[in-house]
């Protein structure tokens, strides 16, 4: 009896002083060391627009769904997607026919905004909603099949809007890690700043 | 797998395998309470000041019952500590710092679920990050299990190594002083490290309220037209009046994350701070910070077993054990990244290019392979961080998570756990080898003697228990949350089929085994889940502690006996042969029956064009 009395002492003790060692002072330390050194990326890597006004963050996606923009990737956050409160996926599973149905759906629109063959072949990023609903990225392949829309819809040449994608190219980490992807919202915004809406 | 996939692979394994051993030796050192190290002169201090505090003589050591004793009562004071923060999360001071979002308190079968699942190092998680657990919640209530529940998962594992490495011997070390040096000098210099290096890749870390954004293209959608009353309105010809709503703003999360997933990777807990996990860009932003977390998930379960190398001195064993663990790693990434590869040929029917395979739930800055490879490493661990939806995989990429967990998660492992947990199956293969030859069973110099041998039992048989027994129970019940509309009870599962199955199944090999993924189409918060899954959690956690500590005080009571011509060694490939033998031998003949209902059938019904 002695000793359960002593270890739960020791319990209660120990849970107070870790918690203020391990929740109280070490984020704090990381909270300081990270504004002092990195003090975009800690909060939020914003985005600002004219007159300071935030537009978006680099690292979260947003829905465009108007001729003139690239499109992202389908979303499954919140109801109407890119809800960046609500990050999810759409955990539908591989024989879902939900998941089937809306693919279904979104190749033919794909195809048809893009001016495609009714049996051409779609990337698969285009039409699959991501773990997040949030991704930032598009796939490159994507980005190409998107490009010359834009370009009509904003009278550039497809060589100016194929630049402004490689600009907004994030490549593999040191060249190998992870895969290559297209920043949407950066291409989008870089759009609008070289060829305003008309 | 393409070449860029191997490169990457081969990289992952290098660096994991050359940081074995100097970490390795570290753990020597944390481990012993006479270690010397070079944070000495800043973290001696701290450590001294602890024992004063708490009461604690670090020269005494205990035996087994008392080290389970402390164990037990830490966990339940630290269990109930958290349960009390998200009861009154609505109501703490500083309200306008710590919940500027001014959410309200976590309902009693949630917090419950969340208090049990965090203090068993499993962070399942029955709500969504941003839009449940306040920055106060998050940074004190769950972040101190994270680091707490791993210092005592490696002070068990070290317990049980002492056990094997002493003979007649009563005492297995002290429980106090394993949680604060591990606490103190390895999890969290790593983590202000490793945290500082997540922001530069884009996380974030700060205490200000969410920001709004405005979008620079408003989006549309049409939605039901709701009365005041909340009820759809019917127009003239009987169809239900649609409206337009205009969305313009984004909301973007902010808060302590970064400070939370560094010690979320490295002591292998695996609790999101926002619902999708490491799948959120700004929880993994850059393939960079994927690979460190990774990396950071197998470093001390992979260095532990250098430290039983050491501590029993037979590196051969050590190594032994390692090769075993690599080699389940191993086969479990070739067999996800390719069926992930493959895709699904439903899809690819509709026209969509083959070459991409599953896209389903990943993110394309990790694409295929480092989805794979991060489903395969967060469950061979009992991590459960996921950087790409599990649910969506297809039926055989998705088996390799689902199995790795009910194996145990023995391959490298949670910290501490993968470790115990292995060294029951180098029970059991030991115990196998001695029947085979027909003698005694001996392992490092030790008789392994029926008792011993239950307790191995038993660990085992409690895992199948609570996964298969809560699995059929929750099958044939409706445990979901009622349907909004038709208020009829549900199974809470997102998917028909055999893989409504597959998401049960998933969820209380996730709890039992502590790993916390999931398949998240499962709606798991609700009354009966959020009980039954918390329930397995600590089953899972501490019906598995207790024998183990039991195993630890027997074997280091023991007296050695001499090698002989007999004795089956335990290092070289033919005994990693046999441990890998006798880890599937027993997952399959314990989990297979389930994983044909679920995961086996829906391949074969996928190819068939089967839809649910």
């Amino acid at each position: 009896m002695n000793t359960i009395v002593k270890e739960t002492t020791r319990a209660i003790l120990a849970t107070l002083l870790f918690a203020i060692v391990l929740c109280g002072v070490y984020p704090v330390i990381i909270w300081g060391a990270s504004q002092l050194l990195f003090p975009h990326q800690a909060n939020g890597s914003l985005i600002e627009g004219r007159d300071r006004k935030i537009v978006g963050s680099e690292w979260l996606g947003q829905n465009f769904t108007g001729a003139k923009y690239f499109h992202p990737r389908p979303s499954a956050a919140g109801a109407n997607g890119y809800d960046a409160a609500n990050s999810s996926g759409s955990n539908l599973g591989p024989t879902s026919k939900k998941l089937i149905d809306s693919l279904r759906q979104r190749a033919t629109d794909y195809r048809k905004e893009n001016g495609l063959a009714s049996d051409s072949l779609v990337p698969g990023d285009a039409v699959t909603a991501s773990g997040s609903g949030l991704d930032p990225h598009i796939s490159p392949k994507n980005a190409a099949l998107q490009a010359s829309r834009v370009a009509k819809e904003r009278g550039l040449s497809l060589d100016d809007v194929k630049s402004e994608i490689a600009k907004a190219t994030d490549r593999p980490s040191f060249g190998i890690l992870g895969e290559a992807g297209v920043n949407v919202l950066k291409l989008n915004l870089a759009l609008d700043a070289v060829a305003p809406k008309k | 797998m393409n070449s860029s996939g191997w490169i990457q692979l081969i990289l992952y394994v290098g660096i994991l395998l050359a940081i074995t051993k100097p970490l390795g030796l570290y753990l020597c050192k944390v481990l012993d309470v006479d270690g010397q190290t070079f944070l000495d002169p800043v973290v001696k201090p701290l450590e001294r000041l602890t024992y004063k505090l708490i009461g604690v003589d670090p020269k005494e050591e205990h035996d087994w019952k008392r080290y389970a004793t402390a164990m037990l009562l830490f966990s339940l004071v630290s269990m109930l500590f958290t349960y009390a923060i998200l009861r009154l999360q609505a109501v703490l001071p500083f309200q306008s710092l710590f919940n500027s979002q001014k959410l309200s308190a976590v309902s009693e079968h949630l917090s419950f679920n969340t208090a049990a699942s965090f203090t068993t190092n499993t962070n399942w998680q029955s709500y969504s990050g941003e839009g449940t657990m306040s920055y106060f919640s998050q940074m004190v209530a769950l972040a101190i299990h994270n680091f707490a529940s791993a210092a005592v998962g490696i002070g068990i594992a070290a317990a049980l190594v002492r056990g094997i490495a002493r003979h007649t011997a009563k005492t297995i070390g002290n429980f106090w002083v394993d949680l604060t040096r591990v606490t103190y000098y390895l999890l969290l210099p790593i983590c202000i490290v490793f945290a500082v290096v997540l922001v530069s890749q884009g996380m974030i870390q700060n205490f200000k309220p969410f920001d709004t954004a405005a979008l620079t293209e408003p989006v549309h959608a049409q939605v039901e037209k709701k009365n005041d009353k909340g009820e759809t309105v019917k127009g003239s010809d009987g169809k239900t009046v649609m409206e337009d709503q205009v969305t313009d703003t984004q909301t973007i999360v902010q808060g302590p994350m970064a400070s939370q997933i560094a010690i979320k990777m490295l002591g292998t807990n695996g609790g999101g701070y926002t619902n999708a996990n490491a799948a959120q860009p700004f929880e993994n932003p850059t393939p960079l910070s994927n690979f460190l977390q990774m990396l950071s998930i197998f470093a001390i379960p992979s260095a532990l077993t250098y430290f039983l190398g050491r501590t029993v001195k037979n590196q051969g064993h050590g190594w032994a054990v390692w090769a075993a663990m690599f080699v389940l790693f191993f086969a479990g990434v070739m067999v996800a990244a390719h069926y992930e590869a493959a895709g699904n040929p439903n899809l690819t029917a509709l026209g969509v290019d083959p070459a991409d395979g599953n896209m389903e739930g990943k993110e394309v800055r990790f694409g295929i392979f480092n989805s794979a490879l991060f489903a395969t490493i967060t469950t061979d661990a009992s991590c459960g961080a996921v950087n790409s939806m599990h649910d969506s995989f297809t039926p055989l990429g998705g088996l390799v998570p689902l199995l790795n967990i009910q194996l145990g998660e023995v391959v490298f492992g949670g910290v501490g756990a993968g470790l115990y947990g292995m060294l029951i199956y180098v029970i059991i293969a030991v115990f196998i080898a001695g029947l085979m030859v027909g003698r005694t069973p001996e392992y490092l110099g030790k008789k392994i003697e029926p008792k011993d041998v239950k307790m191995a039992s038993f660990v085992i048989l409690i895992l199948a228990f609570s996964i298969l027994g809560f699995s059929a129970w929750a099958s044939v019940s409706k445990m979901g949350a009622p349907d909004p509309l038709t208020n009829q009870l549900t199974d809470g599962t997102n998917n028909s089929g055999p893989h409504g199955f597959s998401e049960i199944l998933y969820a209380y090999s996730s709890a039992t085994g502590n790993n916390g993924s999931a398949f998240a189409g499962l709606t798991a918060n609700a009354p009966w889940y959020d009980t039954t899954l918390g329930l397995a959690t600590l089953f899972g956690r501490f019906a598995m502690i207790v024998p183990i500590l039991a195993l630890a005080g027997s074997l280091a009571r023991k007296k050695l006996i001499a090698e002989s011509a007999g004795t089956f060694p335990v290092s070289g490939p033919l005994f990693t042969s046999l441990l890998v033998g006798t880890v599937l031998l027993v997952g399959a003949l314990t989990f297979v029956p389930a994983l044909v209902l679920g995961p086996v059938v829906e391949h074969f019904l996928m190819h068939a064009g089967n839809w649910f």
